[in-house]
């Protein structure tokens, strides 16, 4: 079933016309990121938060965290845990109810990002082998949809571990104690896994797709890649790629990552 | 002997509250409404076609709300997904700005609120009231006037207004009992419930208590949709 | 704020008085004028008005409105004019003859139209094609804005919109309902006059607005 409010066709063609001459109609490059603004710390409750704004989309992401029991095969390694929710408050596309499969996408796609960058050192997150360790649950919420909500986030779960503390644990009552927080962070590798997609329309291929641009986006790769190293990917939607594109989409991702780097290094900072 | 209050205010003082209008772009009206480190958000779609098709009233609008907490909007994680308590408050919050709505304009339509809690320090139902009334408002949607909500609490024998998290766990005498209220600008009441133990003439000096700080909270929302001017 | 006109919000009294007259968006509450909806109050000739500032499009027969074609059955188009229902163009509003098995022909499931909304009852929005002027639109771009900002962006006597119109030689249909077609010589002449209906859109509260423009055409131009 088509979205609510899908882009009309004569615009959609339109928006492929201005690309094929280079250009996108608010004025972007087709590689260029509109404006990001993150503000971390922005939840009292979350051990870790970060609030991420890309034009008009924004999202919210807390980083909570639990004791458990670990699981059989890792008994030395603490747990992650990714959950993503389209609040219907952020569009009129999304309603109440089950979540849907962009959600779990989307959590789903985070988490492989985070996951096999190795970016959490979970063997230092072990209290007690075989019985307890540390489970992180990261949170997101979509606060608006124009557009990417994928990459927004990504760069907010980096955020939020990035500035999380872990709460103070008392070994006599074995219980956390939620609310305050110790000056310890969460265990992390130095280099930050940064996720972007890339998205063919036509002949042409963009980053940070409006809504409008999305609904004619006709397939996407998210890449996730740490110090131009590959962690994760995934192709989504129908359209098929040959090798000349993929390769092409390759180029334009391990380029458009070296700046997002640069500017989230100096925007979330440390 | 003042009653003093864990946050230093006083028996009828409210914590500081914020208020905005415009925060959700894609909304047809939307609102944040903070008391205190109690914050939410609402955000209105409508009026549009009711779907599925038999739940279309042929007399008027429905209203439809929706309340969810945000799973690190308190200490211990809530695991995503609608309870018991937030269909009741989905309900509540219906039942509460619903007087006001002149909705018999819109028949077969919905007019949909979604209210999220950000972060929870109690009186969450009534902030996301406070917030949806003014979502409602910079929606277009036609009412007669405005409601303002606020929690009502009795410590041991002391009634406060603006109950914290802090005062919902009192435990002193009597206990907490706390009541939320709303009321419409001219003082109708449209919501209240309560859980706890209190008279039957304590109820009603509650019941003054709630309708002098309501316009408080009135002149806040009133302020934030004035100015949407400077907000573009 | 504009001139003297206030923002009210519902519940407000505007005015009180026997011989004012509660126009649309208020009512009448013994001596009070009452707002009933949130916008800005103004006053013609003891005829108190709020016109709004925000909300969903609330169609009026006799309004242009630009449209996307969400559905074709057996005698017409269903049309979605971004109001609380569709909207429903007939067969026999279509200054053509239309063969009953050509229906997606003439138009289809995603095309966009120029119609004129000519009857509003309990089974909903009538559309017509017939005027000169009106039909299926091709090529150009659909910018969207809030149907409430369109008086400003048209201006009185449509001023407003041939300065952009001048000054960027596109051709512009503004709907009623807040979507606009816009279809120029160059992809930076649609560009420019996008920029311009955005401008005009989000600073709609100023005094001075057309001053404004001139010079943000002004400064794109270079």
């Amino acid at each position: 079933m088509d979205p609510v409010r899908k882009v009309s066709n004569l615009t959609g063609n339109r928006i492929k016309e201005y690309l094929a001459e280079g250009k996108r109609f608010d004025g972007r490059k087709p590689e260029e990121f509109r404006e990001i603004i993150i503000e971390t710390g922005i939840s009292k409750n979350a051990e870790g938060s970060a609030k991420v704004k890309i034009g008009k989309t924004e999202v919210m992401v807390g980083v909570k965290m639990a004791i458990s029991e670990p699981y059989a095969d890792s008994p030395d390694k603490g747990n992650l845990m990714v959950t993503a929710e389209l609040l219907p408050l952020s569009s009129p596309r999304y309603e109440t109810g089950p979540p849907r499969f962009e959600a779990i996408e989307l959590g789903r796609v985070i988490d492989r990002g985070i996951r096999e960058s190795k970016f959490i050192e979970f063997e230092k997150l072990c209290l007690k082998e075989g019985e307890k360790v540390w489970t992180l649950f990261i949170d997101i919420y979509s606060l608006n949809d124009d557009g990417n909500l994928l990459d927004a986030a990504g760069i907010g779960a980096i955020a939020a571990l990035k500035t999380a503390k872990i709460p103070k644990y008392d070994e006599v009552e074995e219980k956390v104690i939620y609310g305050e927080l110790s000056n310890e962070s969460i265990p992390l590798k130095k280099e930050l896994p940064i996720s972007m997609t890339v998205h063919k329309l036509g002949d042409n291929f963009i980053v940070d797709p409006t809504l409008d641009e999305e609904d004619v986006s006709e397939t996407r790769i998210t890449i996730c890649s740490s110090e131009g190293v590959i962690s994760s990917m995934q192709k989504g939607e129908t359209k098929e790629l040959t090798s000349e594109e993929f390769n092409k989409i390759l180029d334009i991702a391990e380029k458009t990552e070296k700046d997002l780097f640069k500017q989230l290094k100096t925007k979330i900072g440390k | 002997m003042t009653f003093k209050r864990q946050d230093g205010r006083k028996i009828d003082e409210l914590r500081p509250m914020k208020a905005k209008i415009g925060v959700v772009p894609n909304a047809d009206g939307s609102a944040m409404f903070q008391f205190g480190d109690t914050i939410a958000i609402a955000a209105v779609y409508g009026p549009k076609k009711m779907h599925p098709q038999h739940m279309q009233n042929p007399e008027k609008g429905t209203l439809r709300c929706n309340y969810n907490m945000i799973s690190f909007s308190v200490n211990d994680r809530i695991r995503p997904g609608p309870s018991r308590r937030s269909t009741e408050i989905s309900k509540i919050t219906e039942w509460a700005l619903e007087p006001v709505l002149m909705i018999k304009q819109f028949p077969n339509m919905v007019i949909d609120v979604h209210i999220n809690i950000l972060q929870a320090n109690a009186s969450t139902r009534c902030a996301g009231i406070n917030a949806a009334a003014m979502a409602l408002a910079h929606a277009g949607i036609p009412m007669k006037e405005m409601v303002s909500s606020v929690s009502i609490g009795k410590l041991d024998k002391q009634l406060v207004a603006d109950v914290s998290k802090y005062e919902e766990d009192w435990k002193e005498g009597e206990g907490a009992t706390d009541i939320p209220i709303t009321l419409t600008n001219s003082g109708k009441l449209t919501h209240i419930q309560l859980d706890g133990k209190i008279s039957f003439s304590q109820l009603k000096e509650a019941m003054e208590l709630a309708k002098k700080v309501t316009k408080e909270i009135h002149e806040i929302q009133k302020k934030a949709l004035k100015e949407i001017g400077e907000e573009q | 704020m504009s001139e003297g006109k206030k923002i009210v919000i519902p519940g407000e009294i505007i005015v009180s008085g026997d011989n004012y007259l509660p126009g649309e968006g208020t009512e009448k509450r013994g001596k009070d004028v009452v707002a009933i909806r949130f916008g800005l109050a103004e006053e013609f000739d003891r005829l108190i008005k709020v016109i709004p500032l925000s909300g969903v499009y609330q169609p009026r027969r006799g309004n242009v409105v630009i449209g996307k074609v969400e559905n074709v059955t057996f005698n017409g188009w269903v049309i979605d004019i971004c109001a609380p229902e569709n909207a429903f163009l007939m067969v026999a509003e279509v200054p053509r003859y239309v063969n009953k098995d050509g229906l997606e022909e003439v138009m289809d499931i995603g095309d966009m139209v120029v119609a004129k909304i000519w009857n509003i009852n309990k089974r909903g929005i009538d559309l017509s094609i017939k005027v000169r002027g009106l039909g299926k639109i091709e090529g150009g771009m659909i910018v969207q804005v809030n149907s409430n900002k369109v008086p400003r962006i048209i201006g009185k006597e449509g001023s407003m919109i041939n300065l952009i119109k001048d000054a960027t030689g596109c051709n512009i249909t503004v709907g009623q309902n807040g979507l606009i077609w816009i279809k120029g010589n160059t992809i930076d002449d649609e560009l420019n006059a996008k920029k311009t209906i955005l401008f005009i859109s989000d600073k709609s509260f100023i005094s001075g607005l057309t001053e404004e423009v001139k010079k943000f055409l002004e400064e794109i131009k270079k």
